[in-house]
């Protein structure tokens, strides 16, 4: 069942690489947020389409990789489909962010120099500072920002997101053969 | 009054001038102050890294000389005790993460860490190192990268991209992991570097340096069974000097000749020899294009640089390029087609060294098709610097040594073969003897000034017997594409055009010592000129051995002994290697593989439409668990584009229609499909 929509998922990534480059006139100068717009497309940013990328608007490909590892914005690895963001700036760590890290760390069996779950579903990354000192400490999951979080809550959380995804597993179990509730937005 | 008042400003006290200067470097360095950096270069963009050329400016404080414009009036101081203190602080904390085993680089004593370190009085590192050290990069044949002696002045990368136009390494990482690397991490010999070396030539230290072949030939002297030739290229006679204490450009050549007799080579020679071979048969072609029809405007093709150059960015230019061989290739070839004979030695047995102001060379000796069954027509290329290594160790006095003449018949030249080592040379070489070929008159006047001169690009127009001749010399990769792209889209007007890589031409290669002059490029150029005036022949066409070897070897000019030995040809060639995308993956055993050219010109041609065509095909359709479709990057096919190769078929000129009729037929029948338009190629061009 798996590979089919995979397939059809990356040709359609693809052609949405084009799109983007199309929509930015192929300048070189656009760089940045052509490399934007591929990372929310395919979470990272994989080197063939670097290279691609690299070619299309004739800039060298040392050039983008270097851009591409400039910033702490940019993966070049595969990232999981949720992404939790704890923030180490002074503020959260006086205020006992690295327990909650390293909760995240055991619940998760990530670590800092393996930061993705092998099942691709959760990374667990730290930041320097998420400008939301009041709150501290603040992590944020996907889009969302908890803040004075705590080692339990953040379980919890973690917890919360597993039952969905036990969820949306159930549901498109039943719906054999059908692309997965993810494949088919693309 | 009409007097024109001169502006000027101090520096520490005394008045300068100021004529022209684009910063404050140039005028302290005018006014023979030397300044220290690591990270400018006059040609190179200003960058401003490594806070070595600090100046006081009064009112203004401490600034970059290097990146201040001068202003009438300044009052500059260079030496203070703040600015000294800050600069030993920079290059103590250099030394800190530099790997310092000096005694051991190739480099020492000739590295500008080691010689600031020396001149600014540091004695001791007070810091820890914060790198971990990492692999040596040997997988290139012409360079060695070790990213532990990188100091990030950034000189290779701006080298690379300005003078170059190519950008194979750039700045990676941020902050303490910023580190100069190919794109991806890959190592140099993976990507699109040409091996021209100019990045070696200018970094301070030895991050970048030529790869050492120096050991094999050692062996080779050492080994009673072998027969070692040794061919000398042009320009080394004018660098070679200069690592043992000579002025830039003066002419050695034959005390090399006596050095190489004494580390034991058994026959030496000259690769002008093969560089008046490469003018007659060059010229031949370009005459015969002019004449009949050919592919114009001509490309040379002595330069090892430009050629990679060509095949990887001008796929759909190689027909414009000459097929001559390059002289050391047509050296190589021709002595081991001539002399296993006249020696009696068996090939495997007669093994030629090179001696090349080039690190390219290196990459070209080992091109496949320079040579036969697998054995090279060149064993081994050694750069200026490594020859200049070997007469150390062997303890020769090189400046006391009494010159010496070379063996014949290869070791005769005329001026014509000499000035391939300058940029604009192979041109005036060529227009020697087209010139006297065209008009049946003898040339009297050897010198065509119109094609010399330092400018990266220039432009001559020659008129003989009535015809005009369109010229172009080109030096640097960057000003070759200016032209290349012109003769691309049809708006060039040349009918020849010289490219050589390397700033200056050969004499400006990165085996060359590492220049400690400010003029030596100059100075080098000056030298081959004067060696051509010496010489009695300046015409190819005069050389008698040249004749010899055609009567009695090669048979006529261009003919097809002469084709088969003296020319070769091109093909394109990935920027990157393994840079395609997987679009679309199967486990299926009788897959399909369907391979869509994304390159410059399919793209231009509609590639993209074909790719979204297949895809969409095979997703309505179902045939997604029997394709395997990637994008990749050109099948050297760019003529015909877009190409698609599918189960390694060529489809060309293709559409979407085309393409999905090519994969149908393959999913219905086993069979190999003999569809219009496929074209069956050989399956490991992918």
């Amino acid at each position: 069942m798996a590979s089919m929509p995979i397939a059809v998922d990356r040709a359609g990534k693809f052609e949405k690489v084009c799109g983007i480059l199309d929509l930015h006139a192929r300048r070189p100068a656009r760089l940045i947020p052509i490399l934007q717009a591929i990372q929310h497309e395919y979470q990272y940013l994989p080197e063939e389409v670097l290279t691609y990328v690299a070619t299309s608007l004739d800039v060298p490909p040392a050039r983008v990789f270097g851009v591409a590892t400039f910033y702490a914005h940019f993966a070049l690895v595969p990232k999981g489909k949720h992404v939790i963001r704890m923030c180490d700036g002074t503020a959260c760590h006086v205020k006992q962010s690295i327990p909650v890290l390293e909760a995240l760390h055991a619940k998760l069996g990530t670590s800092e120099n393996c930061k993705t779950t092998p099942d691709m579903m959760f990374t667990v990354e730290t930041v320097a500072c998420l400008g939301a000192c009041g709150l501290a400490p603040v992590v944020v999951i996907d889009e969302q920002v908890y803040g004075q979080i705590t080692p339990e809550r953040a379980v919890a959380l973690v917890d919360e997101i597993k039952a969905q995804e036990a969820l949306l597993q159930g549901a498109s179990a039943n719906e054999a053969g059908q692309p997965s509730a993810e494949a088919s937005h693309v | 009054m009409n007097t024109v008042i001169q502006p000027t400003l101090t520096i520490d006290g005394r008045t300068v001038a100021i004529e022209g200067e684009r910063n404050l470097l140039e005028l302290v360095r005018k006014a023979n102050i030397d300044l220290p950096t690591f990270c400018y270069h006059s040609e190179l963009s200003v960058y401003g890294a490594c806070r070595l050329c600090l100046v006081q400016i009064e009112g203004r404080g401490i600034q970059g000389a290097c990146s201040t414009p001068p202003e009438p009036g300044l009052k500059i101081l260079t030496t203070t005790p703040e600015i000294r203190e800050i600069r030993r602080i920079s290059v103590e904390l250099l030394l800190a993460n530099h790997d310092q085993s000096c005694p051991t680089c190739s480099r020492s004593t000739n590295c500008q860490l080691q010689s600031l370190a020396q001149r600014l009085g540091v004695k001791q590192v007070r810091f820890k190192p914060v790198h971990k050290p990492v692999p040596l990069d040997e997988s290139s044949p012409s360079l060695v990268r070790d990213p532990n002696k990188c100091v990030l002045c950034g000189d290779c990368v701006r080298m690379c991209s300005e003078i170059q136009g190519i950008g194979a390494i750039d700045f990676a990482y941020r902050g303490h992991e910023v580190s100069v690397q190919p794109a991806f991490g890959k190592d140099l010999g993976d990507v699109e570097c040409v091996n021209c070396g100019q990045c070696a030539s200018v970094c301070p230290t030895g991050a970048l340096t030529p790869k050492s072949e120096i050991d094999q030939v050692w062996n080779l002297l050492a080994d009673p069974t072998k027969t070692v030739i040794v061919q000398i290229a042009p320009a080394v006679r004018v660098g070679l000097g200069e690592s043992f204490g000579l002025p830039p450009g003066e002419i050695t050549t034959g005390r090399i000749v006596a050095a190489l007799k004494f580390l034991g080579f058994d026959q030496i020679y000259d690769t002008s020899f093969a560089a008046d071979l490469t003018v007659i048969e060059e010229s031949t072609e370009f005459l015969e294009r002019k004449t009949k029809g050919g592919t114009l405007p001509m490309f040379t093709s002595c330069c090892p640089g430009w050629v990679k150059y060509a095949e990887q960015y001008f796929p759909e230019l190689l027909p414009n390029l000459s097929t001559c061989r390059s002289p050391q290739a047509m050296f190589g070839s021709l002595v081991k087609g001539m002399l296993p004979d006249q020696l009696k030695v068996e090939r495997k047995d007669l093994k030629v060294v090179a001696i090349m102001p080039c690190t390219a060379k290196k990459f070209e000796a080992q091109r496949p098709e320079m040579g036969v069954d697998g054995d090279p027509d060149v064993d081994n290329v050694l750069t200026t610097q490594e020859l200049a290594q070997m007469i150390k160790s062997a303890g020769l006095i090189f400046e006391t040594l009494q010159p010496e003449s070379f063996d014949m018949p290869f070791g005769f030249y005329t001026g014509a073969g000499v000035i391939f080592g300058n940029s604009g040379g192979v041109m005036e070489a060529v227009l020697r003897y087209a010139a006297e070929k065209v008009t049946g008159k003898k040339l009297e006047d050897v010198e065509f000034q119109q094609v010399r001169g330092d400018s990266g690009l220039r432009e001559a127009s020659i008129n003989v017997n009535g015809t005009e001749l369109k010229l172009a010399v080109v030096h640097g990769l960057r000003n070759a594409r200016v032209v290349a792209e012109q003769v691309r889209a049809g708006t060039s007007h040349y009918d020849l055009i010289e490219v050589m890589a390397c700033p200056g031409g050969c004499i400006g290669g990165a085996g060359q010592p590492i220049s400690t002059s400010r003029d030596s490029r100059a100075l080098r150029t000056k030298g081959l000129y004067n060696a051509d005036k010496m010489l009695q022949l300046h015409k190819s066409q005069d050389n008698v051995f040249i004749t010899e070897c055609y009567t009695k070897f090669l048979g006529e000019i261009g003919g097809e002994k002469a084709h088969h030995l003296l020319h070769t040809s091109y093909q394109s060639r990935h920027r990157i290697s393994d840079e395609s995308l997987p679009l679309m993956q199967s486990k299926s055993d009788d897959k399909v593989k369907v391979s869509v050219c994304l390159g410059t010109n399919c793209f231009l041609k509609g590639s993209q439409d074909v790719l979204n065509g297949v895809l969409r095909h095979a997703e309505q359709t179902g045939l997604e668990g029997r394709l395997d479709v990637r994008a990749g990057f050109c099948f050297e096919k760019c003529e015909t584009g877009p190409t698609v190769m599918i189960d390694g078929q060529h489809v060309c000129g293709c559409t979407a229609e085309k393409a999905i009729e090519v994969i149908n037929s393959r999913i219905e029948n086993d069979s190999p499909a003999h569809t219009n338009g496929a074209e069956s190629t050989n399956p490991e061009a992918e």
